[in-house]
């Protein structure tokens, strides 16, 4: 039996830095543990995680504090860009996130993604839209599609009684402050790595100092849209992006030469 | 130091400055705006510290939540609808164990109400400051310079419990000007002053988290035990009053804040009638100094409580007497202010009875003719005895 020489090997997967080796909550082929997977490696590679603060939201996410190997906390449902707000201000050399889902930005808390834009705080915003409330066991989202039938809209959503889904990409992109504005999606392998780089370019923006750096990303809920994990990414695919188009929403000029990228960087 | 002419709200303000507040979120509403004012012209001249004026108190507590877990001394001020939006971020900040300053500069309610002082937020800050089992440390200044005194010592207070730390104050003491002396400049804290528990980047040390969530029912009991252990420290540390003429009183006045003050000048003119009159001022609301008025409340014939609001800290009066002594009560709602005169109408009124006479058949005397301000009927040990 020969013995395996590791040293001539080169370790090129592992676990970030910045994440903690601990099992999460999320439930199985739920992309929540995936993105959490792409924030690390980005803050890995950016070498920021001992100044990286994050701010983890109500709903499935939170426990994020508790995967992330940095500094965290919890906010009120919704008021995550408040908070952060908070230790930004005060902490100006800090990198702050926060990860919220659609029921916590894109409903209870509006108004603070609204104002933390328009003060162009220098936060980057991971915003995961998966068109439900998954925490609370799949009722309809803000960013719930026409017709989706959710728990508390069991007829499918009726868009003449509640309207139609929101656009948070499109809706931030219009505010002075937010510089760097995109959809992403983790559906299949290219998306993630576009996910990837969108992640990186949001946190640059913050390191330079530029303003709020918002990615909304389109994730899968297996178990409450009752699918299993292929259909549910086969489902983003087929119904979310063709209501949620993919694509950069907001460049602003400074911004721009992050996105430039030399061939194999994601 | 000299004294000086300072308006109640920017005095408070400048007490926060000197006491090295690092960060200030607020949003303007009457009778406080001039605090926030006074903040935003003067913060931006100190390197290092922060003025935002919030979208709404919703965001701005929930700034003053996030600047606390990094562990800067961080304040805000509002008046009672605005307090009313805060309680959500209060309860989290409680639950998070991060310490915090709110001014509460009291106007007239339910509602929008108006923008005349009261003292209709008592309930709130002492009983039901959010949800959840806990209390925040309440302070109730008189004047401009007990406004300035309490506002300097509690952030300290905050940093040492752990908690919020609530200056009840209303629109009078907030709108007047007043001669002051301003405590000593303290800067802002060092690096090396920061707590061990604050956000500041998880270099050469393990991560920190700060949450008020634990799903376990066992691991949140222990938190609330450690709240509660940490209250109890509050209550036998920090209860605070004032007595005026008490040893010989026979009737005892009870009043926090502006009335308390008020009640001062009636007790002096009452005084001066030859009527014995003593005051107890509560200053600190929560704790509340319960044990002295139950000692108070053996050696007077009767107690009178007199209050901006329909009868608040009444409730507390009344725990705390436990039946040793009437209670009455008068007050004025709406943003109406009592005048002195009123309260001495209801000290002459109580003393000319006699001292056996139950308070339960005392109360009608002047209901009718001024129609507001209508003393409370109250259990009495007779009462409770004839119930029995």
């Amino acid at each position: 039996m020969t013995t395996l020489d590791l040293s001539e090997f080169e370790v090129v997967y592992h676990r970030p830095d910045a994440l903690v080796d601990i099992t999460t909550h999320y439930c199985p082929g739920c992309t929540h543990g995936l993105i959490h997977r792409l924030i690390a490696e980005v803050i890995d590679e950016l070498g920021i995680r001992e100044r990286t603060l994050l701010v983890a939201p109500v709903g499935c996410a939170v426990f994020a504090y508790n995967y992330f190997n940095v500094d965290g906390c919890e906010a009120p449902h919704g008021r995550a860009p408040a908070m952060a707000t908070g230790l930004k201000r005060i902490q100006p050399d800090k990198i702050v996130f926060t990860y919220q889902g659609d029921g916590d930005l894109a409903a209870i808390g509006t108004n603070e993604i609204i104002h933390a834009a328009g003060r162009g705080e220098n936060l980057t915003v991971i915003f995961v839209n998966n068109a439900t409330y998954g925490m609370t066991g799949g009722q309809m989202a803000p960013t719930s599609l026409a017709g989706q039938v959710t728990t508390s809209s069991p007829y499918g959503r009726n868009v003449d009684l509640v309207g139609q889904p929101m656009h948070v990409a499109e809706l931030i992109s219009t505010i002075a402050g937010a510089v760097y504005v995109v959809r992403r999606s983790v559906h299949d392998v290219a998306n993630v790595n576009k996910t990837k780089a969108a992640i990186k370019t949001a946190f640059q923006v913050q390191m330079a100092g530029l303003g709020l750096s918002l990615v909304e990303v389109l994730s899968s809920c297996p178990t409450n849209w009752h699918m299993k994990p292929p259909e549910a990414l086969c489902w983003i695919e087929d119904a979310m992006i063709p209501v949620f188009a993919l694509g950069d929403y907001k460049v602003a000029e400074a911004v721009a030469p992050l996105t430039r990228r030399t061939r194999g960087e994601r | 130091m000299a004294k000086e002419l300072w308006k109640g709200n920017e005095a408070i303000a400048e007490a926060a400055l000197r006491a090295g507040v690092e960060a200030y979120f607020g949003y303007p509403i009457t009778p406080q705006t001039e605090l926030l004012e006074y903040m935003a012209r003067e913060m931006p001249k100190y390197p290092g510290r922060v003025f935002l004026q919030a979208e709404s108190e919703l965001a701005a507590v929930n700034m003053v939540y996030g600047a606390a877990c990094g562990g800067a001394r961080t304040m805000s001020s509002s008046s009672s609808p605005g307090i009313s939006l805060m309680m959500e971020g209060l309860s989290y900040i409680a639950g998070t164990e991060v310490p915090a300053v709110l001014v509460d500069v009291m106007r007239g309610g339910p509602g929008l109400g108006n923008i005349q002082p009261s003292q209709s937020d008592y309930f709130q800050m002492t009983k039901s400051l959010g949800h959840g089992d806990y209390h925040a440390l309440v302070l109730a200044p008189s004047t401009v310079q007990e406004a300035v005194d309490l506002t300097y010592e509690s952030f300290s207070l905050a940093e040492k419990y752990r908690t919020v730390v609530v200056i009840l104050a209303d629109g009078a003491i907030g709108q007047m000007m007043e001669p002051v002396e301003l405590p000593p400049w303290r800067e802002t804290m060092s690096e090396a002053e920061r707590p061990d528990w604050a956000l500041r980047g998880a270099k050469d040390r393990k991560n920190r988290i700060l949450t008020s969530l634990n799903l376990t029912p066992e691991g949140l009991e222990q938190t609330n035990l450690r709240l509660q252990a940490r209250l109890a420290k509050v209550q036998s540390n920090e209860v605070r009053w004032e007595e005026d003429l008490t040893d010989d009183a026979e009737l005892l006045l009870v009043a926090f804040g502006t009335t308390g003050r008020i009640c001062k000048s009636a007790l002096r003119a009452a005084r001066r009638a030859g009527l014995k009159v003593g005051l107890l001022r509560p200053i600190s609301l929560w704790p509340f100094p319960e044990q002295r008025l139950y000692q108070l409340a053996g050696q007077v014939q009767r107690i009178l409580v007199v209050e901006m609001n329909a009868g608040q800290m009444l409730h507390d009066v009344r725990e705390a007497v436990a039946g040793r002594a009437p209670v009455d009560f008068y007050g004025r709602t709406g943003g109406m202010v009592p005048l002195p005169d009123e309260v001495s109408e209801q000290i002459d009124r109580l003393m000319s009875l006699p001292a056996s006479q139950p308070a339960s058949l005392r109360h009608s005397t002047n209901h009718g003719d001024l129609g507001y301000g209508r003393p409370r009927q109250d259990v009495t040990e007779e009462t409770c005895h004839d119930n029995s």
